[in-house]
């Protein structure tokens, strides 16, 4: 089978945002999407740290240490851009007026449960920032992560072992071998990876998956 | 005559007490108001609880407040930075409480504390470890949490220009948390890039109103975020 890349995926992942969206990015595999959305399609990129019209990475030598994203990397300002402080860019969130979130996760449960700000490991230093208000603000939670850890366990799981960020907030899970939307009946594959057929992706998930619709990765 | 500026960041800090609550704008280097801390730290005032987003970077600002062991308690969303190691030692050996809080809840609660509100009920972090303990409630068949408000002694903040009557507006994303610790203070401390005569900023522009700030000090140069530009070339 054809896993995907993590540009592939961002590449997915962007195709599914439509014109005139509001989108937060989250840190780590989310930021690829930006290099990936569509340049007919008029898209504003929101930053907690109190951006809304985020544009790319400033040419070297012109960055402003005044004007960062989330991962406190320098950015820039489109046209109409906007500045605000944290009180109003949280409620952006909570209130429900960012179209779409793209978040990293640890792992997400068949409920839509998700874990992602920490291991639970006892010597950690635990650190949340925004991860929970992005949970459950957005309009819709996509959530993009490989399918599989490293040891080959499903990052899809019955009940996250993780603490939780959130509770069933994430609507749509974008992996290297699928597609799933998390829906009352279950998760529901949307689309797989080339080679890969749903009771091989359904083993590797470990948890009951819904079959139809299915249709080859676009 | 109503005149808010100070001569020196030390006569800004002078009063800043033992056991102090202090809010510390900025997010990460932007907004940070590195002078002000500095100006603490020589101050002396120990025991202290910050209430920051970070809890500070290398051995400068924030952390070097920590260093000097001048910080009992933490209030913050995201302790842990590549180069937070001051903090990590300090937490590790329990030497600082840490009280966590989801960013989205932090800023709430700075607002609501200057906003005069008695608690409110959010959504975030319902369910997970960070609402352990607390009050929920289902509301319209949705889970909250019951939070209050962090109200401040002080706050220390970083702005681009201000006027006499305290009026200050910011510069892009160094703004952040400093207009909503400015009004959970007590006493609201505006270190500013440049000092303008009363009417220059536009009053259609003016983000943080006067009357939340009580002190403003010039500190040129202080509207660029210089030490990010150290240690990113570091």
């Amino acid at each position: 089978m054809q896993r995907l890349s993590r540009d592939q995926m961002a590449a997915r992942v962007a195709q599914d945002i439509p014109d005139g969206a509001c989108v937060n990015l989250g840190i780590g595999l989310p930021t690829l999407v930006a290099n990936h959305l569509p340049e007919n399609r008029e898209i504003l990129l929101h930053s907690e740290n109190g951006v809304l019209g985020m544009g790319p990475a400033p040419a070297p030598g012109d960055e402003d240490y005044d004007l960062i994203n989330a991962s406190k990397d320098p950015v820039t300002l489109l046209p109409g851009g906007a500045f605000f402080h944290h009180a109003d860019s949280f409620g952006m969130m909570r209130g429900g007026h960012l179209d779409i979130c793209v978040l990293g996760a640890f792992q997400v449960s068949v409920t839509g449960d998700l874990a992602n700000w920490h291991t639970g490991a006892p010597d950690a230093i635990p650190a949340v920032g925004g991860a929970m208000d992005l949970a459950i603000g957005a309009k819709q939670v996509f959530v993009m992560m490989e399918h599989l850890t490293k040891s080959g366990q499903s990052k899809i799981v019955e009940r996250c072992t993780y603490p939780l960020t959130g509770v069933a907030c994430v609507n749509r899970i974008y992996t290297d071998l699928a597609v799933l939307d998390v829906t009352p009946q279950g998760l529901r594959v949307r689309e797989m990876v080339e080679g890969l057929v749903f009771e091989e992706l359904t083993r590797l998930t470990g948890v009951p998956l819904l079959q139809e619709p299915v249709r080859a990765y676009a | 005559m109503i005149n808010k500026i100070v001569p020196s960041v030390a006569a800004a800090v002078a009063d800043i007490h033992d056991g102090a609550t202090v809010m510390i704008g900025g997010f990460g280097p932007a907004g940070t108001p590195a002078e002000l801390i500095d100006a603490l730290i020589v101050q002396g005032a120990k025991d202290l609880t910050i209430v920051s987003n970070n809890a500070g970077n290398g051995e400068t600002g924030l952390a070097a407040l920590l260093k000097a062991r001048r910080v009992r308690k933490i209030l913050c969303s995201f302790p842990r930075q590549v180069d937070s190691y001051v903090f990590d030692a300090l937490y590790r050996a329990g030497a600082i409480e840490l009280e966590l809080v989801p960013q989205g809840n932090l800023a709430e609660r700075i607002r609501a504390g200057g906003a005069g509100i008695g608690a409110f009920f959010t959504p975030t972090g319902y369910g997970t470890q960070l609402a352990q303990g607390k009050e929920t409630r289902s509301i319209d068949g949705r889970g909250y949490v019951l939070e209050y408000p962090i109200r401040a002694d002080y706050a220390l903040i970083k702005a681009e220009r201000a006027d006499r009557w305290g009026n200050l507006v910011y510069r892009k994303t160094a703004r952040n948390f400093g207009p909503i610790m400015a009004t959970a203070a007590r006493c609201a401390i505006a270190q500013v890039n440049r000092i303008v005569e009363l009417g220059e900023l536009d009053p259609e522009a003016i983000v943080t109103p006067g009357v939340f700030v009580q002190r403003v000090v010039h500190v040129p140069g202080s509207g660029l975020t210089v030490t990010g530009r150290v240690e990113a070339a570091a």
